[in-house]
Parts: structure tokens; sequence; C-alpha cells
């Protein structure tokens, strides 16, 4: 980043920090009528696993919400070496539908809100198409560029868990350390000034996660017991099953209460457990396309119980 | 008469959809207005990422009226048919006894609210006919109705929905510009689509320039959109980028790599374009420049800037979508930095790579063993055996060393395991080059690896180095005979697996490097090969498979070999052993039918007649292509000659009475004419002719002076002429009669040893 830049964005000032960056989208997304989620509790590949994104985006009910999701992908380890791998790393996730008409101007005022100056800056928008095998999900958008730099996925939802979603969700994907990076003028990610760096207790990235990615890295690659892995993976998708087979009522309290949340869970678990498999390099080429449609058909069915719910748009 | 300009406003349309977008826009807006009437004088389509645009010029103003006829029912017939045919005209009951007085006659008339009911005579039958008049329409009308329809269904690769709407565009639809303009001023098309009404304004750069404006015409929108930072023009893009780029270069003393598709991507990025170019850091200035092109045009979109004194890549060019106040400086910083971070990562690859080459490539060529190239047919480190087994095989046919050609087999394809196109798929082979360079291995083991994919396409150029040919045919083979041996062959536009592709490659190393060898037996062997795959563990099974194959290369043909192996082999004989026997050959000839397909195409391409290609296909050793083509392409040169036609007249006369009485008598006349039997003196001169020519022709064709041998028939034609003229063939002396059909098989014998000549036409 040139003083060009830092002079010209003072209006707002530039961030000084990771965590600056992340109070300033939070602020920025509230402003504009989301709901400020946390994280899932849940160990997740990207952000778009979080229920408030899976199942949210389906059924008629509208919606509104950001959030801060922690995303795990062991194979992307390297033991806090590489300047911009991580096996964790934090994805910025908004939601809204149906997707409002100015949702670009809305994407832009976010940039601007963690100190890109659209006066000076490149911005972009390149085809880019999602899908993910897992969730039986796709949409149609672009990556954002800024500068040549992919900052943002921008996607518009078609299809989650198999179901058509009508009405379409506005989906935007940040990938925070990536972004940071950029607008503060960071070269390795592990130097990256967490906090304030004037801050009485200065800290950066590296001193919060180098030594974590060390570890996982590790365990991820050649510790996890894969054994175990393969038993938790068959547990949680039976487990997911019989959920869902259970019947809509509840004997207990009479009411009509459909599981879709619990059983997705056991579909996140199976995902990451799988993700976990893959790193330790257990799967091979024709068994992964199995073990991807086995998780698929968990988060199809997850949705088809969410659509038949009055958070997923069926009259209580 | 008036010009229409629509413009549909979407958030950014993907690049490489905008020109067809443009030009769909064009096709369907254009097609339903002159359907429904409405002609023009001329038009234009124009796209942007975020605009489609369509200028028509001299429209008409309303559809022109025009007199409408149709045919009822007969006079005279039950009344609901006539009430049904009234009623299509919105004529009420009441007025249908006035139709009734069409029974007064032919010729009789009525006139029902402003529609003609006249009887008319058909085929004998008094008949109703009603005419009316059908008032044109307004322009706006009509055009309403065929946006309407062109909107909805657009030919979009992909399409979306968004927002609560039910409407599918390529990414959201925003606006709608749709107007007339004539000499009174524009007016605005009455249209809505889904709650989005047109209107007669547009917005333009998005940063630079994003209020709203309204235009009164084409001429007034393309000058405000300029204005507003859009250049509406995608050529115009493409210059413009182009004649910027290059004169920065030029200026430093460089020049930019031309690259057109890339041009058009990203003049499809951009609607206001602003070239920045930058250097390539020191660092990086060692890599293969391909590797340098690679990783800037996939992943940045930018141009590459080469020093023209040394050949190095130096510099790229990319382009922005706008202007600044520090003239692009935080651009181009952020845009260094990116492709800083990418071409560390291609250097890392590099550089990993280098290691593994230099120490001989082995944990390539074993990794390959983990690597499926297709379920059935195994895997890569597989196929690499069976290419290497071909390779030797082929190698002393193409005047190749055996061991290098096994040795460039084995590693052609060990770059597939490596970092680099791991992460470039495009630069395989390349990459193989350069790693075979690093490994010590001879320069044209290492030119193997990089030429043994081509050709690619039917315009790509064919190798010409021996070794690279053997690798690129062997490897080629393999796939085809791999795919025909599992049943998995191209069928109408399915063709996964690019077969047709690969057949002609094999044509075009064959036929341009003159390559003279029976593809039959290559084949065989090589169906074998993968039979052993398909057998799995069984050493019997596979022992005698490799009995066949030695048996195929010392004496040729299949059925012999194999019987030659089975035979010697006492004891259980697998019964897929068994079955191979008939199913084999099947599978082989299947295939070369397959090239034989691919080889009529390409040639009819060249300008080779079908039925000439049909005639040389039709002869024995048709699987050597080479000598094949040198057939067809004799023979159709010797057919535009006079000659040539004195040979067909000559053969068919003599070939079409020979053939009428062997059908006639049951038997083939093909033996045992006998001079003595001539009665006439133009028989004797046949047989002279024959006699003289036919050793003549005979060494021609030995000598494949294909040429020389048609010009010696083509001399037969004038003793062919006198004989018939001078005999009756069909002589009442039996003796006579059957040494004439004799001698008339002697000459179908001789004339067709270039070609079928009873498969031309004409």
């Amino acid at each position: 980043m040139t003083q060009n830049t830092i002079a010209a964005s003072a209006s707002t000032g530039a961030p000084r920090s990771f965590q600056e960056i992340i109070l300033r989208l939070q602020a920025y997304w509230a402003s504009k009528g989301c709901a400020i989620m946390q994280p899932y509790d849940m160990e997740v590949g990207a952000g778009t696993f979080h229920p408030a994104t899976t199942l949210r985006s389906l059924g008629s009910a509208p919606w509104a919400a950001a959030y801060v999701q922690p995303s795990r992908r062991p194979t992307d380890g390297r033991y806090g070496e590489n300047p911009n791998r991580l096996q964790h790393y934090y994805q910025y996730q908004v939601l809204i539908k149906p997707s409002p008409p100015n949702l670009q101007e809305l994407y832009l005022g976010s940039l601007e809100a963690i100190g890109i100056d659209m006066d000076l800056h490149d911005i972009r928008f390149v085809e880019d198409d999602w899908e993910s095998p897992t969730l039986g999900a796709w949409g149609l958008g672009w990556e954002v560029w800024c500068d040549g730099m992919e900052v943002s996925q921008f996607t518009y939802f078609q299809q989650v868990g198999g179901h058509d979603c009508a009405p379409v969700s506005g989906e935007l994907t940040y990938g925070l350390e990536r972004l940071a990076m950029y607008v503060l003028g960071i070269d390795h990610v592990m130097d990256m000034p967490f906090n304030d760096p004037d801050a009485p207790i200065p800290l950066t990235y590296g001193d919060v996660f180098k030594q974590t990615e060390e570890e996982y890295a590790r365990w991820n690659f050649d510790v996890a017991n894969t054994d175990v892995l393969l038993r938790h993976f068959e547990e949680a998708e039976a487990e997911c099953t019989t959920i869902l087979a259970q019947a809509h009522i509840d004997p207990k309290t009479g009411k009509r209460i459909i599981m879709a949340h619990p059983a997705y869970d056991q579909c996140i678990k199976a995902s990451h457990i799988f993700n976990l498999l893959d790193a330790r390099g257990v799967i091979s080429v024709t068994e992964r396309q199995a073990y991807i449609g086995r998780v698929r058909a968990l988060a199809k069915q997850c949705a088809d119980a969410f659509v038949q719910t009055e958070a997923g748009g069926q009259a209580a | 008469m008036p010009d229409l300009l629509i413009e549909l406003f979407s958030e950014e349309i993907p690049a490489r959809m905008q020109a067809r977008a443009a030009e769909d826009l064009k096709k369907r807006m254009t097609d339903g207005l002159v359907e429904a009437g409405l002609t023009y004088a001329a038009a234009h389509a124009l796209s942007t990422p975020r605009r489609l645009t369509l200028a028509l010029e001299g429209l008409l103003a309303e559809s022109p009226t025009i007199r409408e006829e149709r045919k009822g029912p007969k006079v005279g017939a039950a009344l609901p048919a006539l009430k049904g045919f009234a009623h299509a005209f919105g004529i009420s009951p009441q007025a249908l006894p006035m139709i009734d007085s069409l029974a007064e006659g032919v010729g009789t008339k009525v006139i029902v609210d402003d529609i003609t009911f006249e009887n008319r005579d058909v085929k004998g039958k008094q008949t109703i006919f009603a005419s009316f008049e059908k008032p044109g329409r307004p322009a706006a009308e009509i055009i309403a109705e065929v946006l309407d329809a062109t909107i909805r269904n657009f030919p979009w690769p992909k399409s979306m929905r968004w927002g609560a709407g039910s409407l599918r565009w390529v990414r959201p639809l925003q606006s709608i510009l749709c107007i007339l303009t004539d000499e009174g001023g524009a007016e605005v098309v009455p249209f809505e689509i889904e709650g989005l009404k047109a209107g007669d304004v547009t917005k333009g750069h998005r940063f630079m320039a994003p209020d709203a404006f309204s235009v009164a015409s084409f001429e007034d929108y393309t000058a405000k959109l300029k204005r507003a930072h859009v250049i509406l023009d995608a050529a115009e893009r493409a210059d413009t980028i182009w004649h910027d780029a290059t004169n920065q270069a030029f200026a430093a003393g460089l020049e930019v790599v031309e690259d057109k598709g890339l041009l058009a991507e990203v003049a499809g990025l951009v609607e206001w374009p602003v070239v920045l170019m930058g250097k390539i850091d020191d660092d990086f200035l060692g890599l293969p420049p391909e590797v340098l092109q690679t990783s800037m045009k996939e992943h940045q979109k930018f141009f590459s800037v080469r020093n023209p004194k040394t050949g190095r890549i130096e510099g790229f060019v990319t382009v922005a979508n706008r202007e600044t106040a520090d003239h692009g400086a935080t651009i181009l910083a952020g845009n260094q930095k990116v492709l800083s971070a990418r071409l560390a990562d291609a250097k890392f690859f590099w550089e990993n790579d280098l290691r593994v080459a230099k120490g001989g490539m082995s944990a390539w060529t074993e990794a390959l063993s983990n690597v499926t190239f297709h379920n059935k047919l195994g895997t890569q480190a597989e196929r690499i055996e069976r290419i290497a087994a071909l390779a030797r095989e082929l190698a002393p046919v193409v005047g190749a060393d055996a061991d290098l050609a096994e040795q460039a087999a084995r590693v052609a394809k060990a770059d597939l395991s490596s970092e680099m196109v791991y992460e470039f798929p495009e630069l395989q082979g390349l990459m193989g080059r350069y790693y075979a360079e690093a490994a010590g291995l001879p320069q044209e083991v290492a030119n193997a690896c990089e030429q043994h994919y081509s050709p690619l396409g039917p315009s790509d150029d064919v190798p010409g180095e021996k070794l690279s040919v053997v690798v690129a045919l062997a490897d080629k083979l393999d796939t085809l005979t791999g795919f025909w041996a599992i049943d998995e062959k191209p069928t109408g536009s399915k063709d996964p697996f690019a077969l047709r592709r690969a057949a002609l490659g094999v044509i075009r190393l064959v036929l341009e490097n003159d390559i003279r060898t029976p593809l039959d037996q290559h084949i065989d062997a090589h169906l074998l090969r993968h039979e052993m795959k398909q057998n799995g563990e069984d050493e019997v099974a596979t022992g005698l498979l490799k009995d066949m194959i030695e048996e195929i290369a010392d004496h040729g043909v299949f059925g012999s070999a194999v019987r030659t192996v089975l035979d010697a082999f006492d004891g259980d004989l697998p019964k897929h052993l068994e079955e191979l026997k008939d199913s084999l050959p099947d599978v082989s000839r299947d295939l070369l039918t397959f090239f034989h397909d691919r080889l009529k195409v390409f040639l009819r391409d060249q300008g080779i007649r079908h039925d000439v290609i049909d005639a040389c296909i039709a002869m024995e050793g048709n699987d050597d292509l080479t000598l094949l083509v040198k057939r067809a392409r004799a023979l159709e040169a010797f057919l535009k000659t006079e000659e040539g036609e004195n040979l067909l007249q000559g053969f068919k006369r003599a070939n079409n009475i020979l053939s009428q009485a062997e059908e006639k008598d049951g038997v083939e006349y093909s033996f045992g004419a006998d001079k003595k039997f001539a009665e006439d003196a133009s028989e004797t001169a046949l047989f002279d002719a024959l006699e003289e020519g036919g050793g003549a022709i005979s060494t021609a064709i030995e000598a494949e002076d294909f040429a020389a041998a048609m010009g010696g028939m083509a001399a037969l034609r004038q003793p062919i002429d006198a004989f018939f003229e001078a005999v009756q063939v069909n002589s009442d002396n039996e003796i006579v009669r059957r040494n004439r059909l004799n001698l008339l098989g002697q000459i179908r014998k001789v004339c067709g040893q270039v070609a079928d000549l009873t498969r031309l036409e004409g």
C-alpha cells in the first residue's frame, strides 16, 4: 500500500490490523441490516457450511446474515511457512435472501469501509461460477479482483442440497487473511498485525497462529488416526440418517419437531472427517468421488428436511 | 423511417460470452421484426462487460397492411361447421343467414363486418372463402413483443435467476433502454418485463461516471457513453489496448507477445481500457519463457513483453478498467505484487522439478503407477509400458533407433507428475522437454517428450524428427486400440476421448512422413497387449499372448499367428483366448474402417472424390495408408485427363458385358483365354495389346508408378473398341464365346490393379 492510498483514504482512515478489518466489516454489514452472527461451533471447510448459509438459503423466508467463520482445510497446511497458505483461516461471509438489486454496490461499499479507495484501485468482476459437490450446490457469479488480486467470491445461489433456490440468495465470501494482507501491505501472513501495532501488547498473526499451524499440520498429515476417522465418518453418516428418520411429531411434547439442524451437524462432521482423511492420503482417486457423493447425499437429506420446517418456509 | 436503439444493461457479463450474445440479440430481434413485417436498412450489435446493444437503422414505422384469406367449409355444409368458421372471425350467429345467401352459386360475395365471404369453385365443389384486411401495426408494439420473446428465450450458455424473480439472464438484468428515434425526436418503446420498465436512460462507467443519463439516438448514446468513459465497441477497445500496449513496449525497446484470444478476453473485461506496463522481477527471469507467459496469462490475464534482442520475457502489460489520479501507480504496484507471489510459486515448482529431473526422473515415472489413465485401461505406468513396446516395434518402420525409441516413450509422460504440470496442465510435453534436457537425455529424446502429443488439431504441425514420430504414433495407436478393446468408440457427436483427433493424428503422421507399414499388423499386436491387461494374472494366457505378439511381428497376420501359437500349445486353453480368435479380428477390422473413414474426410477436404477413395480402399494392402493415398492421388489426377476417360470407358465396356454374362452363367470368367481361339484380327490385336501392355503395367505397379500403369491401361481402349466393333462376344460357338469372355476377364484383371474401377461414378 502506498503513501498515496493511505492519504486518500484518510476520511475513513486506513485500518491498522487484521482485527480492525474484521470489525469494520462487522460494523458495515450491521449498518446495512444484516444479523451479525457468530461463527458456527464446528469444524468446517468454508463459511458456506454454516447453517446460516447452507440451510437458510433454502425456502422462501427472507434472510440477511453476516459472520466470520474459521475454516479448516487440512491439505493446505504448510507448517506456517508459506506466506499465503494455512490449514486454518478465516472467511467473512454475507448471505442476503432475496438478493437485493444493489448487492454489487453494497459489496463495493464494504471494500471502501475497510480502506480500499475506489478512486485509486481497479476493481473487476471476473466470471467465476461456484460449485460445491459436497453440498450439492451451485451458483453463478464472479471472483472480484482488486488490482489483479482475487479479494472475494460473489455468488447468486441457484441450487443448494439439490433444491432450487427461490428466492435466490446473494452470497459474498471474503478470504480475510489475503484481503487484509493486501490492505495492510503485508507479504507474509505471519507478519500481519493481529491487533493494533501500538497496543501495549502488540500481537502478530504469527504470534497467534504460527505454533498451531505447525501442530495441526503435523497431526493432519501424519498422526491423525485414520481407523478412528473412518469409523467416525461412518458413525456421523449413520447418525444423520437416523435423526432424519424420526417421526416429525415428537412423542414426548406432541409438537412437530423436524431435527434438520442436528442432522446437518452430522453432515458437517462427515465432511470435515473426509477432509482429514484426504490430507492423510488414504483416499484414492476413485474413492474420493464416492466419499463426496456420500456427504452430498447427507446434505441433500438435510435440505429436504429443512424445507419442511418453519424456518425453511413451511407454514407452521 | 425511425431508428431503433436497445440496450440491455446488466451486472458483469462473462467476457467469453459477450460477442456471441450481441450477435444473438441482433439475430433474434431482426428475425422477429422481419417476420412481423418490419424490415430495416442496417443493424449493429455491440457489447461491453455490462451491456448488450442493438442499433437498427431505417426501420419501418409500421408493418404493411396485408390481405389475408382463409378457406372455409363447403357451401351447404352442416351448420356447426359454418358457425365455427364465422365465429373464428368474430361474427355473431345472427349474421349467419347472410352467409347462407352464398348458396346462390359460384361467384356470389357477401360482406359482413368488413370480412368478405365468397363462393368459389374448388375442384367442382362450391366452397366458402373469407378474406379480410390485416391492418399494419405500429413498430413499437411489434418491438415490445419481439423483445419480450428475445429476452425470455435468450440462448445464454448458462443463465440464472436472481432476487425473488423468475426471469433468467446471464447475470441480473438491471435496466432496459429501448427507444425509437425519427425526425421528431426519440420515443421510449412501451415495454415491461418482470417489473423492469424500458426507458431512455443508461449509466456510464461503474466508477468513473456512475450517474444515469438519457439518450435520444444511437449517435447521442455512443457519444455520451464515450464522455462517460465507456467505449461501446469491443473491437475499438481491443484496438486501443493493442495500440497503447505496443507503443509503451516500443518506447522501452521491448515488444508485446501477440495473443489474439487474450486480447479479445481482456477487451471484454473493461469498458475504459487503460494499459499499464510493468517489469518482471529479476528473480524470475530464469524461468522458461513459456512458464512466465502461461502463469501471467492464466492467472492474471497479462500480456507478455519480450526483449527482442534476447528473446526473453522481461515485462508484462496489464489492462485496468479506469484512469486514476496517480496514473495507475497503485494499480500497477498491486498487480506487480500479485504477479511476484504467483511467480514465486512457479519458481518453487520449477526448482523442485529440476531436482527430480536431474535425479533421472524416476520418482515421476514411479508415481505414474498411482495415476489411473482409465479404469478399464489401467494406470499411466501400464500405458507407458505398452507404448514403449509399440515404439520399439515401430522404430525400424520409421527409421529410428529402437532403444532410443523405447527410452523416449518411457520418459515422454514423466512430466505429468511434475509440480509445474500439475499447476499448468497446458504445459505438458513442453516441461517434459525442459526436464529431459536437464536430465541430460539425448536432445532427440527431449524433443520427443514435447512433440509426441502432436499433431493435436488438423492445422497443428506434424513432427518430423524420427524419434518424435515414433512416440507420437505409438501414443495415439495405444489410445485408439485401447478404447476399441474396451468398446468405447465415438458415437455421433460424442467423442469424449478425442479418438477422431487421434486417428487423424496417426493419418497425418504416416502420410507426411511417408511411412510405409501395414497398420493392421500393429493394431493386431497392440490389441493383444491390451488383452494382456484385461487378462490379469493368468500366467499361461499371458505367455500365449506374448507368443502371439511375437508371431505377428515375425509373420504379420493375426489369424495364422494365433493358430500357430494355439496349435503348438497342449493343455487346457483358457476360454477367453479361444473367444479372442473370433472377436479380435472384428475389433481390428472395425478400427481400420474408422481410420479409413477419417482418411476419407481428410482427403475429401483436399479435393479428392469420395468414390476415388472408395475405389482405392477396396484394394489389397489398404492398411498401408501411404500406399492407399498414393493410389488415390494418382487416380484422381489421372481421371482428370483424356487418358483417364479412355481408361474408364474401355474398362467399363469390357466389364459391363463380362458382368452380364457372369451373372447369367453363374460363373466367373477369369482364366484361360487363349489367343489360338481368336477368330478376328481385332481379337488377336487385343490379345497382343494385353500381352504387350500387361507386362509394362505390372512393372509399373510394382514400382508403384500408378500413373504409368494407368497410362498403359488407357492405351487398351483403342483395341478394346476395335474388338467390340468387329466381333460379337456372344458367339454361337461356345468355345469362342467363353474365350472372349475370359479375354474380357483378363482386361478386368489388368485394369483393376490400381483401384477397383467398378466403384467409380460416371
